[in-house]
């Protein structure tokens, strides 16, 4: 049977701008998901399928792997924030028993991964291998570097100081402003009956992925096979063949399971091919897995951010003149930019502009809604302070100029299970143990493509999905066992799901919240495909139908018009005789689609004795159009909700101004949130199954910070105006308040 | 972490021999919630270690005519939870379920958390040559200063993490050490020294010395003490600030008192003039903010930690207003 192709209209839309693109999809004679309400799988909650492996530990991630023979790498980073390499001497350490390979900046290949010009302090200079893994660190140890040591800033304002060291050769620290401007603020505010100015601070996060980046490298007849805690395989086996200059095909990636990414693993890191050098020098595999001091220092982070924010209303509420000055630093990368202009909110008169600063320290990368959060505290926190100077509901405010519908209704939504009717209207008083409420809101893009995937039905009836997806712990392996099940009358049990791996159809990276919207439709496509197929084989001769009109359901294969007319899974397998059923589908429109808003109510505790805030409750709504499995996405929203507790009260990265050189790359002074502050949290799911599959990773994070920060000031009066808000900062706002 | 021979203690006598007279050559193994972290940082770089959990019968809690007698390698969870300790040291249970977290209350000992090192970020890192570490800066100063030293510091600007030696000060509780000559016995109070005497250790026990036994005297009837912690979490955190109080009451009078402050200085920080302030006083909240002020009188914050004067004042306040 040939499944006939048809020409549909892909819509995108990209910083503004719209793209139209026709493409060939397969047309299957079926369009949407249909109304899950009635289905077993699709839509459903499930346990993800690898829950039993997970808990009890015979789920292998990368740092379980070990391969006969492997030796273990480390590498040896720069001990300045600024340096020139002088002289390297590693004979003591080659002359270490168990050392068998070394690489140097000079060495062949190492040049773009080996430093002699160090940036940060963390940068790589060299790396070894050894049998142990302490034998490798003892090497390092001996690995003499003789550094020259130059002037260097670590922190975004005082890199833009007049006189500061210079970053990159061949720019400024500071970015030329990027200007985004509409309207005409002057105007704009000499029309406001009210302003607001205020600076905002926001420090630079780390990811603190539970499992740290790393490798195993293996190299066999000039192939390289990788293990890898990716989220990536494909960007990885791209940048891995680039690198050592071999086809793709001869580059194969692995990933099964990984203990998160957040945005820091999407791409080839330099450590795979460190390790994959090393091992091509030893001629062994090589396990490489970075410290938790590494990933703080060197794998990637969410840049500061300093803004200064104006903004003007009418009596009633209404916006009239935003202004945004803000800057902050990515690092080496530079890059701090943050999206708004403004920020959710419609305003006729705005002016943002933007500054990236270079310093000397690890690079940004992704994390988890890049730009977002930072863009959300300000944001909120000002429409907040320009509510208690209108006095006026923040709410109402934010209601009145809020361009989106649909984040409108899922604020009152929200409000109403809340309880925002029992905020108090003006602060409590700066004693004892206070309570307070606030909210916050953000909007994420999500959306889906790129994607392919195969279906296997085998004569004995098993089935197997492949996918060259990766499940980043989010249960992506579960969605697709949902949908292949669904659409075969299977169980999860019966459906065999195979991803992580470069060797299946390829898929995009597991970043921007795209990898449910793009794996679902494909896997969707896939089955569909596969199960006309399968029916092809016998409906016109065992029933005398078209295989439109068979239905699978609970293990049977019947007809839907008499569904007497039946025969098992296993016998509608067999008609396949010999060869199993191999179909290659890919991602459709009309399955997915992209933007979503979020927004939390937060309740918190202020002891205004010490200035600890407790989160208590969170009522966090979010939509994602159609949910494939709502315990997933639930557990997807805590997640988010939690590590925007930590953004908001704890997390930091703390650098030593004269030393250059982060003081707390642990996780006893870089503080995540532990059990003990895990508030009540409900999650609202905004419904919109009509829409198809959007992702639900970043949106839920967005919000959280703000809305902390909005109920510590309704609590007590303290306008903590800078994440973390950690006690000093609230009895300062504490004292503040007092003097007036 | 450097390589280092292991070796089992078998008696407390011969422990001082294994540990030998220069410090850093060799540690003592107790729970090492500690000592595991400092080796693995570099931080400890000794040649032996020496494991003391081979030795029999250290790990014990009695109550004796003349006080509370625990053995060094009691974990700080057999602490919380004894049933064997009364009310009169109930400061000491509550400073000891405010340690870090369960799974380390299971295995940390508690000589080992009096004994355990600073936690500053500039010590505690490898990156930092700091006078602790034999260098010739203490960062702090000019550095990120906002959990170190408001009373005390100089030239070094660590605040002694221990909750428990603060409440143990507050309970006169004093150490018994065993040495190459035999045991000794200190008061808490004279076992902690400042960075301008030592700016290498923390307290007084030499190279060749342990702690072999903690004893609390008995507390005059109608005492009671309380011990309040501020950190960020819950748990695992050490305290930004925390004090122990301990007051014998007749009526709403105080007729003796102890105040002991943590996380505010490099020792567990006693305040005697508080102390007698408060003897004889009536309870009220005028005299307990007048103590809390006294108390933070020769505070001397630096950049990012002034803070702690206002925080540490509101606890003290506080706890002596929940004793009366």
């Amino acid at each position: 049977m040939q499944i006939k192709m048809k020409k549909v209209k892909i819509v995108t839309r990209r910083r503004g701008e719209t793209t139209e693109t026709w493409i060939d999809v397969p047309d299957t004679g079926e369009e949407g998901w249909g109304d899950v309400a009635g289905m077993k799988y699709v839509g459903q909650r499930h346990q993800r399928i690898d829950a039993v492996e997970k808990v009890t530990g015979r789920a292998k991630y990368t740092y379980d792997m070990k391969l006969p023979g492997m030796l273990y790498g480390k590498i040896l980073r720069s001990a300045y924030p600024r340096a020139r390499v002088v002289r390297i001497d590693a004979s003591k350490a080659a002359a270490l028993p168990g050392v068998k390979a070394i690489i140097l900046p000079d060495d062949e290949g190492a040049a773009d991964l080996l430093r002699r010009e160090c940036r940060y302090a963390g940068q790589e200079v060299a790396a070894v291998a050894a049998t142990t893994l302490e034998i490798a660190e003892d090497a390092m140890n001996l690995i003499e570097v003789q550094y020259t040591e130059l002037p260097f800033v670590v922190h975004a304002d005082k890199a833009l100081e007049s006189g500061a060291a210079q970053v990159q050769d061949d720019r400024p620290n500071g970015s030329e402003p990027r200007v985004n401007e509409q309207g005409d603020i002057n105007v704009g505010f000499a029309e406001s009956e009210v302003t607001v100015e205020a600076g905002y601070k926001t420090e630079v996060h780390t990811h603190v992925s539970l499992e740290t980046h790393g490798s195993i490298a293996h190299w066999e007849n000039g192939k390289l096979t990788v293990w890898a805690s990716t989220q990536a395989i494909s960007a990885t086996q791209g940048g891995l063949s680039q690198f050592f200059g071999i086809p793709n095909s001869d580059v194969r990636v692995i990933k099964d399971h990984m203990g998160g990414g957040f945005g820091s693993k999407l791409g080839p890191r330099p450590e795979y091919a460190v390790a994959a050098l090393l091992a091509r020098k030893a001629g062994v595999p090589v396990k490489l897995m970075l410290t938790r001091k590494e990933e703080h220092i060197t794998t990637g982070n969410r840049p500061d951010s300093f803004q200064n924010v104006k903004i003007g209303a009418k009596k009633n509420g209404k916006l009239v003149a935003y202004r945004r000055e803000n800057f902050g630093t990515g690092g080496i990368a530079g890059r701090a930019s943050i999206p708004g202009q403004p920020y959710l909110y419609e305003v006729p008169n705005f002016r943002v502009e933007q500054t990236d600063v270079y310093t000397h320290g690890g690079p940004q990368t992704a994390l988890r809604a890049p730009g977002h959060p930072q863009a959300a505290f300000a944001m909120e926190s000002v429409m907040d302070e320009l509510a208690a100077a209108l006095d006026m509901d923040p709410m109402a405010v934010r209601q009145m100029n809020d361009p989106d519908e649909t984040r409108r209704n899922m604020v009152t939504l929200g409000a109403e299970r809340f309880g925002w009717d029992k905020r108090r209207a003006t602060p409590g008083p700066a004693t004892g143990i206070q309570r307070g409420m606030g909210m916050g809101a953000g909007v994420w893009g999500g959306g889906g493509g790129r994607t392919k995937a195969e279906g296997v039905i085998h004569p004995d009836g098993s089935v197997e999905i492949r996918c060259g997806t990766q499940d980043v712990g989010v249960g992506t392996k579960t969605v697709i066992a949902q949908i292949a099940a669904e659409e075969f009358g299977l169980t999860l049990d019966d459906i065999i799901v195979k991803i992580g791996d470069t060797n299946y159809p390829p898929s995009g990276g597991s970043g921007g919240s795209t990898t449910c919207a793009s794996v679902s439709p494909a896997v969707k496509n896939t089955v569909q495909m596969a199960r006309l197929k399968l029916f092809d084989t016998f409906a016109s001769s065992t029933f005398g139908v078209s295989p439109h009109d068979l239905e699978a359901k609970d293990g049977k294969v019947y007809v839907k018009s008499d569904p007497s007319k039946s025969m098992t899974w296993q016998q509608a397998a067999a008609q396949l005789g010999d060869e199993p059923l191999v179909v290659q589908g890919q991602w459709v429109p009309g399955l997915s689609s992209s933007g979503v808003p979020a927004v939390q109510f937060i309740e918190v505790e202020v002891n205004t004795a010490t200035g600890v805030v407790k989160v208590v409750r969170v009522v966090a709504v979010n939509t994602s159009g159609l949910i494939m499995n709502p315990l997933l996405w639930e557990s997807q929203v805590n997640g988010g909700v939690l590590m925007g507790i930590g953004y908001g009260l704890y997390e930091e990265r703390i650098m030593d101004p004269r030393a250059g050189y982060m003081v707390n790359p642990n996780l006893e002074a870089y503080r995540v949130m532990g059990a003990m502050e895990i508030p009540e949290i409900e999650v609202v799911a905004y419904n919109q199954p009509e829409r198809g599959v959007i992702g639900i990773g970043e949106p839920p994070f967005i919000p959280t910070a703000p809305a902390i920060a909005n109920a510590v000031y309704n609590a007590c009066g303290a306008r903590v105006r800078a994440i973390p808000i950690t006690p000093d900062k609230v009895l300062a706002a504490l004292a503040e308040r007092r003097e007036g | 972490m450097k390589k280092f021979a292991y070796i089992d203690a078998t008696s407390v006598d011969t422990v001082p021999s294994l540990l030998g007279r220069r410090f850093g050559q060799a540690q003592v193994l107790a729970g090492g919630t500690d000592l595991v972290g400092e080796l693995k940082e570099y931080i400890a770089t000794p040649d032996r270690v020496v494991n003391l959990k081979s030795i029999p019968g250290l790990d014990y809690i009695r109550q004796e005519d003349d006080g509370l007698k625990i053995g060094p390698l009691t974990t700080l969870a057999d602490i919380e939870t004894s049933t064997l300790i009364n009310d009169q040291y109930s400061v000491l249970q509550q400073a000891v379920s405010a340690i870090a977290s369960p799974q380390i209350r299971n295995v940390g000992t508690i000589a080992g958390n009096i004994c355990q090192r600073p936690r500053c970020w500039y010590y505690r890192s490898e990156d930092f040559d700091c006078l602790k570490n034999g260098g010739d800066t203490c960062y702090s100063v000019r550095g990120v200063n906002r959990y170190h030293a408001i009373i005390g510091g100089g030239p070094c600007y660590i605040v002694h993490p221990s909750d428990s030696a603060v409440a143990l000060m507050s309970l006169n509780a004093s150490v018994k050490i065993q040495g190459p000559r035999g045991p000794r016995e200190e008061m808490l109070d004279d076992f902690f020294v400042l960075p301008e005497l030592n700016i290498m250790r923390e307290n007084g026990l030499r190279a060749n010395e342990f702690v072999t036994e903690i004893i609390v005297p008995a507390s005059k009837p109608n005492t009671k003490g309380i011990y309040v912690k501020v950190r960020e979490r819950d748990a695992i955190d050490f305290a930004m600030a925390s004090v122990a109080v301990t007051m014998t009451m007749s009526g709403n009078t105080c007729s003796e008192a102890t105040v002991v402050l943590g996380g505010v200085a490099p020792v567990p920080w006693r305040v005697p003039d508080v102390e007698q302030f408060l003897q004889g006083k009536q309870i009220t909240e005028d005299v307990a903010s007048a103590a809390a002020e006294m108390a933070l009188r020769e505070a001397d914050p630096m950049s990012d930690n002034s803070y702690k004067i206002e925080m540490t004042q509101n606890i003290v306040s506080q706890a002596i207003l929940d004793l009366a």
